[in-house]
């Protein structure tokens, strides 16, 4: 939320800072396991920047390829983010805010595409959308044909993403809790007044940071892409896949490529760790 | 036109019947745990009753299990809590024009009527902060003109001073008191005072069951309950009348099947169930027992000493006894110490339960 009042910041900080000091102290061979775990992170980062053709570096990431392929990966990660946003935080009010039978159940198949491989993800759009798919055929006699299609990238990018979306979501609106809500219910408030002026506003850092989960997870989408919409430059071939196809022929643009994504991660895991997940946190402090 | 309601929720072994005539201010006293929220959660509707029925001027709230149930913004009941629950989000004027534009008002006119609710509660000039650069008490204020601007029907307070500190608390009880003069009102509290200053009549609620009714002066001056005698500082023994005294039946202590000697009602007759309460500073303490005058001496137990103004509180038996510091040291009163707690015939009042 905004900045709050000196006191409750005050108050976090002070906090932070005693629980620091009064630490009772980990055991030092701890240390070398984490900076195993660090540097297992970090290596493999350091070893392909190492890699760069910086003299190279631009004409490579400016190529008409790489710059499709970046435009597309832009614009389907932002409309699948879309989607997510528009169909995720309905889903997330129904998990968090009613009861009904079968609920668990509903929410660990819809948290399904976390763990699952996007291959398999992939697969399973493809039974849903493609040409003899569930629904796809149905589809196919009204004109619309979507697997190997831009929508079909936006479909695979919105399946492996919305989970997170939910998740977040969900956490935000079970710390923030309903008491806001029941105050505006008995002020005289529909449930649609309920949700638009109060519910929503109040879990609006825990959607942004969905959100942006949402949208860096789809930026790095790529098997179910691959599976469900192939790889036709312009049209369903986004930035992972060109990297992944640039390897065999071109390393040095593959890493440069690499590194355009791992810069559009780091900025976004900045902005949703300084900006909205502190905000979160605040809010649902308060 | 009036408000009545009864309600059943098993689950928490409620069952509860409460009328309220128009313009009246009940309080709702008992125990943590009692049920008293539950009574105000049912009321607005944020908690459904196994079973039951409440009407509110001519309108159905619910009548369950077979009949209907209103949603809560349909019911004319604003809850006011603990905490002030402002929206973080909206200004302090937004906060209170919530209500109006709920109702269906215009941005303007909403803002208008706010402006005129927060001028009832002198928080005019804190229209335009966040709620969080308000201090506790004047958060509770403008919570105040938000629950008014919704021009409730019946208006259900939960401990509304509770969360205030000392300093806050008498200026939102003056406050309460003048708003909810000739306002239709349920106010739960755990204080006597604000009982006593705010309603005109209370309840005593115990595990889940209305345990006395009547005006606060009577129910403090005459309790029936243990907890209503707790409140107004009373000692209380129920019993059977037996002539000048009272045979004590429930555990008090040691004091069951003990008979106290008193100054009985005229209405209290012998063989009817009656009550008999008598002040703490009454109670004279001996190390050992005592006769005489025609007075009362129980044994008991110290269980607890505790400061009560300038005296110590001697908590013995299920009895109090407020004695000076001077007679404490002379005793050398301790917690497991055997005792005789004392009190005149004249000071024990007795009357019908």
């Amino acid at each position: 939320m905004r900045p709050a009042s000196a006191g409750p910041d005050g108050r976090a900080g002070r906090r932070r800072r005693q629980s620091a000091a009064g630490s009772p102290g980990l055991p030092r061979w701890i240390l070398l396991p984490a900076a195993l775990g660090f540097l297992a992170v970090l290596l493999p980062l350091a070893a392909m920047a190492a890699r760069v053709n910086w003299s190279e570096f631009l004409p490579l990431v400016t190529s008409p390829a790489s710059l499709t392929a970046l435009g597309l990966s832009l614009r389907t990660a932002a409309a699948s983010t879309l989607l997510c946003v528009v169909l995720g935080t309905p889903a997330a009010l129904v998990l968090a805010r009613t009861r009904f039978p079968g609920q668990q159940l509903l929410r660990a198949l819809v948290l399904l595409p976390l763990v699952l491989p996007p291959v398999v993800g992939g697969i399973a759009l493809l039974y849903t959308f493609g040409r003899r798919g569930l629904l796809g055929q149905t589809l196919e006699v009204l004109g619309i044909q979507i697997a190997f299609s831009t929508t079909a990238v936006v479909l695979a990018q919105t399946f492996v993403a919305m989970p997170f979306l939910v998740v977040s979501l969900e956490g935000t609106l079970r710390t923030a809790g309903n008491r806001y809500e029941a105050v505006a219910a008995t002020l005289g408030a529909r449930p649609t007044t309920v949700l638009t002026r109060v519910t929503l506003p109040l879990i609006l850092p825990g959607l942004a940071s969905g959100a942006v989960l949402s949208f860096a997870r789809a930026l790095g989408e790529f098997g179910a892409t691959l599976t469900f919409a192939g790889s036709l430059e312009g049209v369903t071939r986004t930035l992972p896949l060109e990297i992944y196809l640039q390897r065999e022929t071109d390393p040095d643009a593959a890493v440069a490529l690499s590194l355009v994504l791992v810069a559009v991660a780091a900025v976004v895991v900045a902005v949703s760790y300084r900006k909205t997940f502190t905000g979160a946190l605040d809010a649902a402090a308060r | 036109m009036s408000f009545q309601l009864e309600a059943e929720v098993a689950a928490r072994g409620f069952g509860v019947s409460l009328a309220l005539a128009p313009g009246e201010t009940v309080a709702v006293l008992g125990p943590n745990g009692a049920g008293k929220s539950t009574l105000l959660s049912v009321a607005a509707g944020l908690l459904r009753p196994d079973a039951g029925r409440a009407v509110l001027d001519g309108r159905t709230l619910f009548d369950l299990p077979a009949g209907p149930w209103l949603a809560p913004h349909l019911r004319g009941t604003v809850l006011l809590a603990q905490e002030p629950l402002l929206f973080p989000h909206l200004s302090v004027l937004d906060n209170v024009a919530f209500a109006p534009r709920s109702a269906g008002a215009g941005r303007r006119s909403a803002r208008e009527a706010a402006r005129r609710w927060l001028a009832e509660v002198d928080a005019l000039e804190l229209a335009g902060r966040r709620p969080a650069e308000l201090s506790g008490g004047q958060a509770q204020r403008v919570a105040v003109a938000r629950a008014l601007a919704a021009d409730p029907q019946l208006l259900l307070l939960d401990e509304p001073l509770a969360a205030l500190d000392v300093a806050a608390a008498p200026m939102l009880r003056r406050l309460l008191k003048r708003v909810l003069a000739g306002r239709r009102a349920v106010i739960v509290t755990h204080d006597v005072l604000d009982a006593l200053m705010l309603a005109d009549r209370a309840v005593v609620l115990e595990d889940g069951r209305i345990t006395e009714d009547g005006p606060v002066r009577r129910i403090l001056e005459r309790p029936r309950s243990r907890f209503a005698a707790g409140l107004a500082g009373l000692n209380l023994v129920s019993g059977t009348v037996a002539g000048d005294g009272l045979l004590a039946a429930d555990g008090a202590g040691g004091l069951t099947g003990t008979t106290v000697t008193g100054t009985p009602d005229p209405a209290a007759a012998t063989g009817q169930p009656g009550i008999a309460v008598f002040r703490p500073a009454e109670v004279s303490v001996f190390a050992e027992p005592v006769h005489g005058s025609p007075r009362n001496t129980f044994a008991v137990t110290v269980s607890d000493v505790e400061p009560q103004g300038s005296h110590l509180r001697v908590h013995a038996g299920g009895l109090y006894a407020d004695i000076t510091v001077a007679a404490a040291a002379d005793l050398d009163v301790a917690p497991g110490m055997a005792l005789y707690f004392s009190v005149k015939a004249t000071a024990v009042e007795i009357y019908p339960a």
